[in-house]
């Protein structure tokens, strides 16, 4: 159902600075609205996004309901090495995705 | 004929009563936008009672937007992020959303480059504060006004 979107440069140089960004399909209930009828809306959140570059932590976001529905986030980190960037993504109700991309340092 | 009328009638009444149920419970249970105090309070905290002074972090903020469900922001500190000096994290806050908190990032010396952008959402035209904690645990400020016509979280859903 949910499905994230990341973009990743392929290759870099050691050292360069690259960009990265993400974008995952959720709705990010705010948990303030209501039907017609009166009834609350139920919370659902992406509550914490983490990016990891070979399993070292490079850029974790903690989210409030006022973000957009399907966070977009743009972010950059260092080429240190080849490998691969993990990107995770957990929310209410038990939401979890993980998704992954491989970058070649040269 | 007559059977038709009165399924009509019978239907447009109670199309309105639920829609006046409906509107009515709405806005008497719809959660008081926060104040600018609150905003202050919910700064203090997550940054404590340390001293914050604006300058170092710019906040990159349309002045007018339509549409409040999506609005682009981009946060960017100058400061070199190195290992001795970076960016620890930047907390972005809102004056008049129904919580005043929007979202923390979370920067370190693998960053490369202090600047995230996202979409966020706003309820009213306020201001939008961000502040960002350095290695050194100096704290840094920024505001920046913005003009919303179609305000977010107004709009039900179904």
């Amino acid at each position: 159902m949910a499905s994230a979107l990341i973009n990743v440069p392929p290759k870099a140089k050691r050292g360069e600075i690259i960009e990265i960004k993400t974008l995952i399909s959720h709705v990010m209930e705010t948990g303030f609205r209501h039907t017609q009828l009166g009834a609350v809306i139920p919370r659902n959140i992406i509550r914490r996004f983490v990016c990891t570059y070979n399993g070292t932590e490079v850029f974790r976001a903690d989210l409030y309901p006022a973000i957009s529905a399907n966070p977009f986030i743009v972010f950059s980190t260092v080429a240190t090495e080849s490998g691969t960037l993990s990107f995770q993504w957990t929310g209410d109700n038990g939401f979890s995705v993980t998704e992954s991309a491989d970058i070649t340092v040269e | 004929m007559e059977r038709a009328a009165s399924r009509r009638e019978f239907l447009q009444i109670a199309g309105g009563v639920a829609a006046g149920l409906g509107l009515g419970a709405v806005v008497t249970v719809r959660p008081a936008s926060a104040t600018p105090a609150e905003m202050q309070e919910a700064i203090r905290s997550v940054v404590g009672s340390a001293r914050v002074t604006p300058g170092k972090v710019k906040i990159e903020l349309p002045p007018l937007i339509e549409n409040g469900n999506a609005v682009p922001l981009t946060i960017s500190v100058d400061s070199p992020m190195t290992e001795a000096q970076h960016v620890r994290a930047v907390h972005v806050f809102t004056e008049k959303n129904p919580q005043p908190y929007v979202a923390t990032f979370h920067l370190g010396p693998r960053a490369g480059r202090a600047r995230v952008s996202t979409r966020m959402r706003l309820a009213d035209s306020q201001n939008v504060v961000a502040i960002c904690q350095l290695s050194d645990g100096s704290l840094w400020s920024d505001s920046a006004a913005i003009v919303v016509t179609l305000a977010a979280c107004l709009e039900d859903g179904i």
